[in-house]
């Protein structure tokens, strides 16, 4: 059983609606469904955080909603953007909206600058592309850009390469590029992953600078909750290919339902906690995407886990509070989650003592 | 401005070459990055050995461009007094050949037959097969498929073999042109290189391709050709010129022995190989006819396999890519 769009009922149309959307990647081990039936919207100048860990499908479902698929990757399900159907069109349609439109910040400065091209040629190409501008106005343009990034002596940069620049001033140049057609939408594809956390900190005010001077929407990609939380307006959590809980960040925050959230949360390292105290993890593997456990896909790791979590695929079902929808029989606050984790805990179910007790005795999964 | 990246710049600023200036604390990805490349640098200099390569390479390039300038004979010219006098005789220098020509004039306006014949060859498999592997390696699929089937299908022509049967049927008749039969060996040449390269560009594009700023430029709406041109194939290239230069050097070798077997360049228009093939019969009585162009070519051949070298370490190009 999969969520499908009547499920998800979101209202409005947003600048970016999502829906039903799968992608399934044709593999030597069989077909591998790496984003299974994921419904999403978003609304101009609002940023989406996408978090997950590694091999959930978030970078996946970015390149899936851009149209940057490997061949031996299909797509299904529809993506409307700014009332077009983006998931009809092809390469060539789709070249007057990669980079005017819709863009993409990815994880690496190191590799996502051409490292035998100067800076300079690299922001002025999308610009001849894309625009009509002369020489010396598509010049200006990029020194305005790399200014905007706060990237000093922007002259002299442009004559540049990017192994004459740190990390931290390669990323504001990757994002620069990915700004200079000013698109409506943006993919930070964990932007900050490669660089250190000093540098981390202000390329995230940069990104959020950006995003509210130019009114564009942003979906930010992340492994790291602490990186969204205070960055976005709503958080989407995303396990084994789908999104297992999404809700305005305050709400997700406040009032978890989904046992992998809670989960993700507990194992966020705190300041307020003692030193050298023990993190909390998350036993076990995701399952393998190949084949799928036929329930919910938690359920082999997860605390709450009963009978029925192993055999039926729970459906995205709306919270008290609006906006809030979450994947799970047994809910986390709830009167149904709580006996859930009881009788595990009575059970010696190890994922279960793990969770009250904080240690992990014995590797689930 | 951020403290941070402030210092970063600094860094930048100074070049950053020195590993020593770029150990910022806050800047440990650019250490990590530069520290494989310096020590890449150390192994791939160029040295005492590659510079005797490249000023041997530049010598015998000079001498077979200036040839018609140069103080030399006539290369055609018989004198009865040098017929197979060794070097020093009657002032010429390496001496005369069986019919009382100048050595030296014959090799140097040979170097010009061979060098010219060997980088044109490798051209059009640098130009044909660089075009060919690039669209492979980048487009993949069933287009690739296809070309590596053809790449594969020329890589089992016998280079020696191939040129016999071309320059046997196209360029042996009576009163073929020495332009026609020059023709005629850079392409049988240049169609066994095609392969060669093409499967190095494929390897490496593939390689390249697959780096974030490929997808990056497709993702700022660049168009196919343009990201293979601009994004990949400048950084294809290394290994391409490196793959070229070992080239060179094998279609030098390959007209010494079309030579022997008579479908060289077309005499008496000299090269290396017909020089060293026209004195094979005198090698008793007068050895230095053959060992000049021996050496000669054995120099040259070094010189490419060992620039070469010097290239792919450079640029980290992998053997296991061929």
């Amino acid at each position: 059983m999969h969520a499908s769009a009547d499920e998800f009922p979101r209202a409005g149309r947003g600048l970016l609606d999502v829906s039903d959307l799968r992608t399934q990647f044709r593999t030597p081990r069989g077909v591998v469904t790496a984003v299974d039936g994921v419904s999403l919207s978003l609304q101009r100048g609002r940023t989406l955080g996408l978090v997950g860990e590694s091999g959930c499908g978030k970078s996946v479902l970015s390149r899936s909603i851009m149209g940057l698929l490997p061949p031996t990757a299909t797509r299904t399900g529809e993506i409307t953007f700014q009332g077009e159907r983006l998931d009809l069109l092809g390469d060539d349609a789709m070249r007057s909206y990669w980079g005017v439109q819709v863009s993409m910040v990815f994880q690496d400065p190191m590799t996502s600058l051409n490292p035998v091209m100067k800076i300079g040629r690299q922001i002025l190409e999308p610009l001849e592309v894309h625009t009509d501008l002369d020489k010396a106005a598509a010049r200006e343009t990029a020194v305005n850009l790399l200014r905007s990034v706060h990237i000093p002596e922007p002259e002299r940069r442009l004559k540049q390469y990017p192994h004459e620049l740190s990390g931290g001033m390669r990323q504001r140049v990757v994002i620069a590029i990915a700004l200079a057609c000013g698109p409506q939408l943006v993919f930070a594809d964990e932007p900050t992953t490669a660089l250190d956390v000093t540098v981390q900190a202000q390329i995230l005010d940069l990104l959020d600078e950006q995003q509210r001077e130019r009114d564009m929407a942003m979906v930010l990609v992340s492994h790291d909750l602490g990186v969204v939380a205070g960055r976005t307006h709503e958080i989407a959590v995303m396990y084994a290919g789908q999104i297992v809980e999404i809700a305005p960040t305050t709400t997700l925050f406040s009032e978890v339902r989904m046992p992998y959230t809670e989960a993700l949360l507990k194992a966020v390292p705190r300041l307020e906690n003692a030193s050298h105290s023990r993190l909390q993890v998350i036993g076990g593997r995701p399952p393998d995407l190949a084949s799928p456990p036929p329930g919910c896909r938690f359920a082999p790791r997860c605390p709450y886990a009963q009978a029925r979590c192993h055999t039926e695929m729970p459906p995205l079902v709306e919270a008290d509070t609006p906006g809030h929808f979450y994947r799970c029989w047994f809910p986390v606050g709830t009167d149904a989650g709580r006996e859930a984790l009881e009788r595990n805990v009575a059970a010696k179910v190890p994922q279960a003592e793990a969770a009250v007790t904080g240690q992990l005795t014995v590797e689930a999964g | 401005m951020p403290e941070a990246d402030d210092l970063d710049l600094e860094a930048a600023h100074r070049g950053s070459i020195n590993p020593v200036s770029t150990l910022e604390p806050t800047d440990t990805a650019q250490v990590v990055e530069h520290e494989p490349l310096t020590m890449r640098q150390q192994r791939a200099r160029l040295g005492i050995g590659g510079k005797l390569a490249i000023a041997w390479l530049a010598f015998v390039t000079l001498a077979a461009v200036l040839a018609p300038v140069l103080p030399l004979d006539d290369p055609n010219q018989s004198v009865t007094s040098i017929v197979r006098q060794g070097p020093g005789t009657d002032g010429h220098l390496l001496g005369g050949d069986a019919l009382g020509r100048d050595i030296l004039s014959r090799m140097v306006w040979g170097g010009r037959a061979s060098l010219l014949l060997a980088f044109s060859s490798v051209l059009l498999g640098l130009v044909v097969g660089g075009m060919f592997g690039l669209v492979a390696g980048y487009l993949r699929g069933r287009t690739d498929r296809v070309l590596t089937v053809g790449f594969d299908t020329l890589l089992s022509f016998p280079q020696i073999i191939l040129a016999v049967t071309l320059v046997t049927v196209f360029a042996s008749q009576q009163g073929t042109s020495t332009t026609r039969r020059m023709v005629v060996l850079i392409l049988s040449l240049g169609v066994v290189s095609i392969p060669v390269l093409a499967r190095i560009t494929r390897a490496n594009t593939l390689m390249w391709s697959e780096r974030e700023f490929v997808q990056a430029a497709r993702a700022m709406g660049a168009r196919t050709t343009s990201i293979m041109v601009r994004e990949v194939l400048p950084n294809v290239l290394p290994a391409m010129f490196s793959i070229a230069l070992l080239g060179v050097a094998v279609v030098i070798v390959a007209e010494g022995g079309l030579s022997i077997l008579g479908v060289g360049v077309l005499l008496p228009t000299p090269s290396w190989g017909n020089v060293l093939a026209e004195g094979r019969a005198d090698l008793r009585a007068a050895p230095h006819i053959v060992l000049i162009p021996t050496v000669v070519i054995f120099l040259t051949v070094l010189s490419l396999n060992y620039l070469g070298d010097i290239v792919r370490a450079r640029f980290d190009v992998r053997e296991s890519a061929l």
